[in-house]
């Protein structure tokens, strides 16, 4: 069954597709840039030893961005 | 062709942009800055086939909007100086989103070829991709290369000479953003260009497409160029976006990214990239990062970095010193045999050569610190520095990369902070670089340490490795603040977002490291070592003019006069005897008190000189923090270097210049003074570690900030930031005690 919810209750590890991406202004142009766009497959690398930020594999490199700039993206994920 | 042709490479960050730059250029280029801003312009020529060519190396961006000062000079370079061509590199590992910023350059109708690079990581990750389609379906050369080994770099030369005769005139490439923002772009169009508004400079349907992304930049400049026709078009944005906002929930910058990437997405689908199966396994940076960013291991590992690099620059470095430092003080030597006595020989030996030689004995830091920063950049370890660093840094404002600058100035004392301020150019967020820039020099640097020891010895002694660490904690403290502080005041603004790439790791290339450390060197010598030469004279004249008037040089004069009179032997003795030859009991009295003669007219021209008055002066103020007359024109003179605080004080208690290192009788003079007491030394440890940076550093804040706006800031805040700590110390103290 398929999911939604915000990129940063994703787990490790976890795959998922952006379904939308909320941010406006400087924050939106940049997760844009950067390829993080809807339909955009994503799997969480890992976390920063404090939690915070999230890095993430995109289909062919990493990016990292923070817990609250990750909140502005919906992703789809595979249910449990 | 008589023309020298420009190239400018452009292309995203971490893609080899200045690995082919390197390779192309060698060692025929320079680093200067684009004109009002702190942006690095790289220039240089290299020849291919007889023609010389003009390259400019653009700062690395990811797309081209008016957000960042990168992106902003780097469009301002292609659509202004309109090179006549330009690479974009690739990074053929990572195309799809490279391709992003390619498909922006199409749109701005460019003479372009696409260099792909780093064909053999592509290879070795399993991904073939087909050059020649590629470049058939956008319509510019694209051509495989490997800029770290040079392997395709004549074809990639070849088709840039062919493709800036052939691409004169080529059209803007132009995709559909959906029908929405067709229409509005066909409406848009035909106004724009029947106003000519903008067109010398844009293309009239790129103009347009600014518009709806809502380029400030561009809204400006419409604004300024014809209010009429500006207003028109804002009108029209303003309805179409209205319109998406309620039919899509969406506006038009995010419904255009989308569709260029839906475009980039329709020219994959056409065979341009074929991966193998495993597409799957994990690469070795993913491997290497399960260690350095480990929740137990990656603060650890850092730790050992950072305090490697601090080993590195300053210990590896100490040789070097050594040689500028002996080098200066054999010229010193010289000058004081071969010039009489008197002001040319003060002027050149303290003002000259001292100043000069303060040049210098920064070169090989600077040096050693870049070496070492170019390392852990270019291998791609920083970016997880300020990954792991992030969360703590952004409470006070900064950014993860910030560490580094603390480090090096002194978050692990006897750093310096010319080095320290430096090493801020590899923070890409400008509030935040501003912020640490402005706060580094608050750290203890090792010229900051011979005042502490010396207070501390004089009334501390039996805690001073206590006393040493709490101090070092302090600095933190105080710079970590300050930064908040600056930020909610001076450098407002919301943080900048940390969407960051985190580069797979690479084996930096030596000839990389090497320019990188010779031209940032090169340009502090150039740039900062004139301004420090004239300042170093300024401050010796400070300290040297007016001298003592007439009557009180003759008073001395008399007084020596005298002295030798009363004991004629021995001044005979002194007169005759060779240098370092043993005297006489006598003698050696009568030369102890010449001795103290001279050093109380040192001290008594110190006090009339400009520095001294000035000290005088605020004696009145500086009360409240417990410093009287003497230690304000120790701090005057701190302003040239640190350590200078230390002789200066020698001299104003009439002991002579006073060698920092070995300070001898002065520790027991101050614990005897009336005017002092632990707690004026607290007082004075608290001001010498937080007021006014030395000069050089000043000079090197001002450059690296872009302004003489916040040099002098720096001078002011850290100051009077500094008195206010000092004078709730010696008053708040002064109830207890």
């Amino acid at each position: 069954m398929k999911q939604q919810h915000c990129l940063r209750q994703m787990r490790e590890k976890q795959k998922g597709v952006i379904v939308a991406v909320t941010a406006k202004g400087e924050l939106g142009r940049r997760i844009r840039d950067m390829g993080l766009v809807a339909g955009a497959e994503i799997t969480v690398v890992g976390r920063a030893p404090l939690k915070d930020p999230v890095a993430l594999r995109l289909k062919d490199f990493t990016l990292t961005l923070r817990n609250n700039e990750a909140d502005y993206i919906t992703v789809e994920t595979e249910g449990d | 062709m008589n023309d020298t042709l420009t190239v400018a490479l452009a292309g995203n960050p971490n893609a080899g942009k200045t690995t082919l730059f390197n390779g192309l250029t060698g060692a025929r280029q320079h680093v200067g800055n684009y004109p009002g801003v702190t942006v690095e312009k790289k220039e240089g020529t290299c020849e291919f086939n007889g023609d010389k060519l003009h390259v400019v190396d653009l700062p690395g961006t990811y797309s081209l909007t008016a957000y960042s000062l990168e992106e902003v000079v780097a469009r301002d370079f292609l659509v202004q100086e309109r090179p006549g061509l330009t690479i974009d590199i690739v990074d053929a590992s990572n195309l799809e989103r490279n391709l992003y910023l390619a498909l922006q350059f199409l749109e701005l109708g460019i003479p372009i070829v696409i260099a792909l690079n780093m064909m053999d990581v592509a290879e070795s990750r399993g991904m073939r991709i087909n050059a020649g389609k590629l470049s058939d379906l956008l319509g510019v050369p694209a051509v495989p290369v490997v800029a770290r080994s040079g392997k395709g770099r004549s074809e990639l030369m070849e088709a840039a000479l062919l493709a800036a005769k052939a691409q004169q005139n080529r059209q803007p490439l132009e995709i559909s953003y959906g029908e929405d923002l067709d229409s509005a772009l066909e409406e848009m169009e035909p106004i724009i260009t029947r106003a000519a508004f903008l067109t010398d400079t844009y293309p009239a349907r790129w103009t347009a497409l600014k518009y709806l992304e809502a380029d400030t930049q561009i809204l400006d400049k419409g604004r300024a160029a014809n209010p009429e026709v500006a207003g028109q078009l804002e009108k029209i944005v303003e309805r179409v976006t209205s319109h998406i906002n309620t039919t899509m929930e969406t506006y038009p910058e995010a419904l255009i990214a989308d569709h260029r990437y839906g475009y980039i997405h329709s020219i994959m689908k056409q065979d341009i990239l074929q991966r193998d199966d495993n597409s799957d396994r994990m690469y070795l940076s993913d491997k290497i990062d399960k260690v350095l960013t480990n929740r137990l291991l990656g603060p650890a590992c850092m730790l050992l970095v950072l305090m490697g690099l601090y080993h590195f620059t300053f210990a590896y470095s100490e040789v070097p010193v050594g040689w500028c430092e002996a080098l200066f003080g054999w010229l010193g030597g010289v000058a004081d045999a071969g010039l009489p006595d008197g002001l040319l020989k003060s002027l050149v030996i303290s003002g000259v050569i001292d100043g000069v030689g303060g040049v210098m004995g920064f070169v090989p830091i600077i040096m050693f610190m870049f070496f070492g920063i170019s390392i852990l950049e270019d291998s791609g370890y920083l970016a997880r520095v300020a990954f792991m660093l992030d969360r703590i840094f952004r409470i006070f404002g900064l950014h993860g990369s910030s560490v580094m600058a603390y480090i090096v100035s002194g978050g692990i004392a006897g750093g310096c902070a010319v080095p320290g301020v430096m090493a801020t150019r590899t923070l890409r967020s400008p509030r935040e670089r501003l912020a640490t820039l402005l706060t580094a020099p608050f750290m203890n640097c090792g010229a900051k340490l011979p005042v502490m020891v010396l207070l501390i010895a004089a009334f501390f002694a039996d805690h001073e490795a206590l006393i040493m660490f709490v101090l070092t904690l302090l600095a933190w403290a105080v710079a970590l603040l300050a930064a908040r502080l600056l930020r909610s005041t001076f450098i407002t603004g919301e943080s900048t977002p940390f969407v960051m790439e985190l580069p797979p790791y690479r084996l930096p290339t030596v000839k990389g490291l090497l320019i990188h450390t010779w031209e940032r060197t090169w340009q502090y010598i150039k740039k900062a070592g004139t301004v420090i030469l004239g300042i170093s004279i300024l401050v010796w004249a400070m300290m040297t003019f007016p001298g003592l008037p007439d009557e009180a040089a003759q008073e001395f004069v008399q007084q020596r006069t005298a002295a030798s009179a009363a004991q004629p032997a021995a001044a005979q003795e002194i007169d005759t005897a060779e240098e370092e030859a043993e005297l006489s009991a006598e003698a050696e009295a009568l030369q102890e008190k010449l001795d103290s003669i001279d050093k109380q007219e040192a001290e008594a021209a110190l006090r009339n000189s400009v520095a001294g008055r000035f000290g005088t002066a605020l004696e009145g103020i500086s009360k409240l923090a417990g410093f009287d007359w003497r230690t304000n024109i120790a701090l005057v003179g701190g302003f040239a270097a640190k350590e200078v605080i230390v002789s200066t004080l020698g001299t104003a208690y009439s002991l002579g210049e006073v060698d920092p290192e070995e300070s001898g009788a002065l520790p027991e003079t101050l614990a005897a003074s009336p005017g002092w007491s632990p707690l004026v030394a607290l007082s004075l440890i608290v001001f010498v570690m937080f007021y006014a940076p030395c000069f050089v550093v000043v000079v090197c804040i001002a450059r690296e900030a872009g302004s003489w706006k916040w040099g002098a800031f720096s001078m002011a805040f850290n100051t009077v930031l500094a008195f206010g700590l000092s004078v709730a110390v010696y008053q708040v103290g002064g109830l207890f005690m």
